[in-house]
């Protein structure tokens, strides 16, 4: 959606302040503007310096101690694991639903527009229930799974399950819109051109929606690597081995291991500030195409 | 796509085509493919959920859905959530205007990091908020004097949500706000109308399926939230428990059938959230005139 | 009432869009404002209203200076061109807008609000539609029942912002002899703003052309049209020929050739432009005629009663490869007469032609 909306210029707000018909009386435009940077610095932007303060209160040499641990390692490695499986699979998933959708008419379409939207509207512990229906010791295969010894429940395959099912629509829906817009003009003048299938989609699609693909990742990876909920159902939070870096964080934080636990924590609000700087890049990128482009 | 997945037929005629000629190829496999992922990863494992609680009778069921503990976390989880959504939209709506129509430094920046609640896993914001409200806290030291306590009570789960929340209604009513031509505020003040009446005669009506949309989303978003919320909240059971945090509780106890039944309740409210969501986006783009 | 703008001044960041713009539009007339886009027409109407701030300069509405008041005192109706209706109001609640927003003590009770949004929608003749909303209507009627919703509060003047850019030719024709009509009745000063000079000079009792923020000359579309008093305002209205030469005495010799220019007011000889329309300008098929400039056919078009002839200069301009193109109009029977054939060489000799020295068009 970001990306597609991007296509439209951003106005200058100076404009409605120029104007007499826009503007407000100075002191409402100080109460709004005071209100909103207030409520802004109270809920987002103190959170996020807490976090590297509480992370360095017992100074560095605690801080890369809790970096360096075994535990947060692997924690590190599984999470990254993790995200290189479920990304790609919803990448792929992404790029053929909006194909579908985008360049087709069929009925049913916004049917199966909203059944794609559905896992953002269930509860990340439900998407991690669902899972242990599927898998556990008591559910559905979980019997068939014990005899043969294939550990899915508690192992890293219902990570990775519950990973792909919270992130599932993130590429496709930023795709859909996209594609949408661009319409398939272009995609039909390449059939007319003799390209095939492979070709139009290489050549054509791809390098056309690259901006919003890469939106799309980026997100889909953000919350991949940050999802706690439903992971943290399924994980059986054993250390070195089902432990994400979520996970990590919430265990140290139990035993009262607060600046290891805010160490780690750093490490992934990190990942959410590169996340939004890659994101604005790309919004900024993606507006820049559209402007060279009219 | 070159993916080599088979094209279930049986799933054909839902999806039957309306003009048979189609030029671009691909068609079948992409659909294809698609159905069967969204089948395989979210549909099935979905209806787990439905299909386990069917071996409860009505009777079971109720008991369980309605027991005092249970009720008492519907009402946390629904009353704070609603209650946060509504925060959202009003603070939601004063940043977006600001981020669109006043120039002030940082503003980029604050643009950006509007998404944080999106970007930042939410165990991390959980234990960032418990540290900043609890009574030692920044906050929750300058709170604490004046008889309020934040966190580890029902009002921590009420910042706990309005964070997450917080993007949705600054990220539904920018984009029409920003669309807004200025000619419709010109047309009323060339009329004699005052910049109040401007905004709730002319602007508020525009903007508002935008602001509902926003509210529900939010809303929808904080009652199953978890994560940020179980650090801050205490999870004190009739006080402070909120409602996945009984399923997890459940599971923990090897009581599927109770966490399914609750999981239920939950995800029959998802999907009314969700059709609600599909109709205000639908009023919406009508309202402002935009197509979908 | 009047309007009267004196010395108004402004610019965008370094782009002047109103460079000492005086102008006054007299009472009860409809005015139009011509000019290329960029030419600051807009801004100027914007500026009578109060949208836009001038940078210097006052405005003043009925004797009384209305610079620093803000819009919505100004009681100036605007009409925009994409019509600005409030998509959630109905077609009634958009024209009763302006009365509803009276401040109590002013505001008329609802029966009077009723009785004279009807009587408004009787006057755009769309009283049948009170009930719909906006996006029900075509473009047309969205345009009638803007004006009628500027009109609700009994505007001081009238302000027109390209009234009908938006719409297809047909209904633009339609609408602009509805407008005439329309003020004919009210005979509220008018001021609007548009590209089209067919528009200008079929519509308005005055015009006024603008180019790069000034006023380039100001009068009844007889005058504009007839005696234009820049070469900008001949070559922004209707067809015309133009001729870069030197002024030589009585003369004008424009390459070879030489033209006389019947005026007399040159006391210096130099460089210097002139201008001839189609209808001003002779074949003469003699090729050894003395006088005009020689040129070659290259395609005679007739359609209708008159006929029109395009011709290429057979030496070219010193600057450019191209050689100078020329249109002439003539009635179909004078053609028959001449028997022109495509490629075949003639001289053109202007009937009347329009001198400007040391000026470029």
């Amino acid at each position: 959606m970001a990306v597609a909306a991007a296509l439209n210029e951003r106005p200058d707000a100076r404009r409605y302040e120029a104007n007499a018909a826009t503007r407000e009386s100075p002191w409402i435009r100080r109460l709004i503007l005071g209100t909103a940077l207030i409520f802004f610095a109270l809920f987002l932007l103190m959170p996020l310096i807490a976090v590297f303060v509480e992370a360095l209160r017992k100074g560095w040499f605690t801080y890369i101690t809790a970096l360096a641990d075994p535990d947060a390692l692997a924690a590190v490695r599984l999470t990254l694991l993790i995200a290189a499986i479920a990304v790609p699979l919803n990448l792929v998933f992404g790029v053929a639903a909006a194909w579908s959708i985008a360049k087709f008419e069929f009925r049913g379409k916004r049917f199966l527009t909203t059944l794609i939207d559905l896992p953002f509207s269930v509860s990340p512990v439900i998407a991690g229930l669902i899972f242990v229906l599927l898998f556990g010791a008591h559910g559905w295969f979980g019997a068939w799974l014990f005899e043969r010894d294939i550990k899915i429940i508690f192992a890293v395959p219902e990570l990775v399950l519950a990973t792909v099912f919270v992130t599932f629509p993130f590429v496709a829906r930023e795709l859909i819109p996209l594609m949408e817009a661009q319409g398939r003009e272009e995609e039909e003048a390449a059939v007319v051109l003799g390209a095939n299938g492979f070709q139009i989609l290489w050549r054509v699609t791809l390098p056309n929606i690259k901006w919003g693909l890469l939106y799309g990742v980026i997100l889909c990876n953000a919350r991949a690597m940050g999802e706690f909920g439903a992971v943290s159902v399924v994980s059986g939070h054993i250390r070195g081995l089902t432990n994400t870096l979520p996970l990590h964080v919430e265990i140290l934080y139990n035993e009262y291991q607060f600046a290891a636990a805010f160490a780690v924590a750093s490490l992934l609000a990190l990942l959410a500030l590169v996340t939004l700087g890659l994101k604005s890049l790309v919004e900024w990128k993606a507006a820049q195409h559209a402007a060279t482009d009219a | 796509m070159t993916h080599p997945m088979p094209v279930p037929f049986g799933a054909a005629p839902r999806f039957a085509p309306i003009r048979q000629t189609r030029v671009l190829p691909g068609f079948p496999l992409a659909l294809g493919y698609t159905l069967v992922y969204l089948s395989l990863m979210v549909l099935i494992p979905l209806s787990a959920v439905f299909i386990k609680s069917a071996s409860l009778s009505w009777p079971e069921f109720w008991a369980i859905v309605s027991n005092p503990r249970v009720v008492a976390t519907y009402r946390l989880s629904f009353g704070a959530a609603l209650l946060a959504a509504a925060i959202n939209a009003v603070f939601g709506l004063m940043l977006a205007w600001a981020l669109v129509r006043y120039e002030f430094p940082g503003k980029k920046l604050i643009d950006a990091l509007v998404d944080l609640p999106f970007a930042l896993p939410t165990a991390v914001a959980g234990i960032a908020l418990t540290a900043l409200y609890a009574g030692n806290g920044w906050i929750g030291s300058l709170l604490e004097p004046l008889g309020i306590k934040v966190a580890f009570t029902p009002l921590g789960v009420l910042v706990a949500l309005v964070f997450i929340g917080l993007p949705f209604v600054v990220r539904t009513v920018q984009p029409i706000l920003e669309d807004l031509e200025t000619e419709l505020e010109e047309a009323a003040a060339s009329l004699g109308a005052s910049r109040r009446q401007t905004f709730t005669r002319v602007l508020l009506p525009v903007l508002l399926p935008a602001l509902l949309t926003g509210f529900a989303l939010a809303f929808a978003r904080a009652v199953g939230e978890y994560g940020s919320v179980i650090f801050i909240a205490g999870n004190i059971p009739m006080v402070s428990e909120i409602t996945p945090l009984i399923i997890i509780t459940k599971l923990e106890q090897y009581d599927y059938v109770g966490a399914t039944a609750v999981a239920v309740v939950m995800l029959i409210f998802s999907f009314i959230m969700l059709l609600a969501i599909n109709l205000l986006q639908a009023w919406s783009a009508k309202r402002t005139g935009r197509n979908r | 009432m009047s309007i009267q703008v004196e010395h108004i001044h402004k610019t965008f960041g370094s782009f002047v869009a109103l460079d000492a713009v005086s102008l006054d539009f007299p009472s009860g007339a409809l005015t139009a404002l011509l000019g290329p886009s960029g030419c600051g027409k807009t801004t100027l109407l914007r500026v009578i209203a109060g949208l836009e701030r001038a940078d210097s300069g006052r405005v003043v509405l009925a004797g009384e200076d209305a610079s620093d008041t803000h819009v919505r005192q100004r009681r100036v109706g605007f009409v925009f061109q994409h019509y600005a209706l409030f998509r959630h109001m109905t077609v009634f609640e958009n024209v009763a807008f302006g009365l509803r927003v009276k401040p109590r003590r002013e505001r008329p009770h609802e029966a009077e609000i009723r009785a004279r949004v009807m009587r408004l929608l009787e006057l755009v003749q769309l009283a049948p539609l009170a009930d719909r909303f906006p996006s029900q209507l075509s473009g047309g009627q969205r345009q009638r029942i803007a004006l009628a919703r500027a009109l609700a509060v009994e505007p001081k003047v009238l302000l027109l912002d390209e009234p009908f850019g938006a719409l297809d030719a047909q209904v633009r024709k339609e609408l602009r002899r509805w407008l005439r009509r329309l003020h004919d009745e009210l005979h509220i000063t008018s001021v609007f703003v548009t590209h089209d000079q067919e528009e200008a000079l079929e519509v308005a009792d005055q015009v006024v052309l603008m180019n790069r923020g000034r006023v380039e000359q100001q009068g009844t579309p007889i005058e504009v049209y007839e005696q234009p008093a820049t070469p900008f305002v001949y070559g922004f209205l209707g067809a015309v020929n133009t001729f870069h030469g030197r002024i030589e005495g009585a003369h004008l010799r424009v390459g070879a050739a030489t033209l006389a220019h019947g005026q007399d007011q040159f006391a210096l000889d130099g460089e210097a432009v002139a201008f001839a329309r189609p209808h001003e300008l002779m074949i003469v098929t003699d090729p050894d005629h003395a006088d005009g400039i020689a040129a070659s056919v290259v395609r005679i078009l007739s359609f209708g009663a008159s006929t029109r002839v395009e011709l290429d200069s057979l030496t070219p301009e010193p600057d450019s490869a191209l050689p100078v193109h020329y249109e002439v109009i003539l009635p179909r029977e004078q053609i028959q007469a001449l028997k022109l054939v495509e490629g075949q060489r003639v001289r053109l000799v202007p009937t009347r032609i329009r001198v400007f020295q040391g000026q470029a068009a």
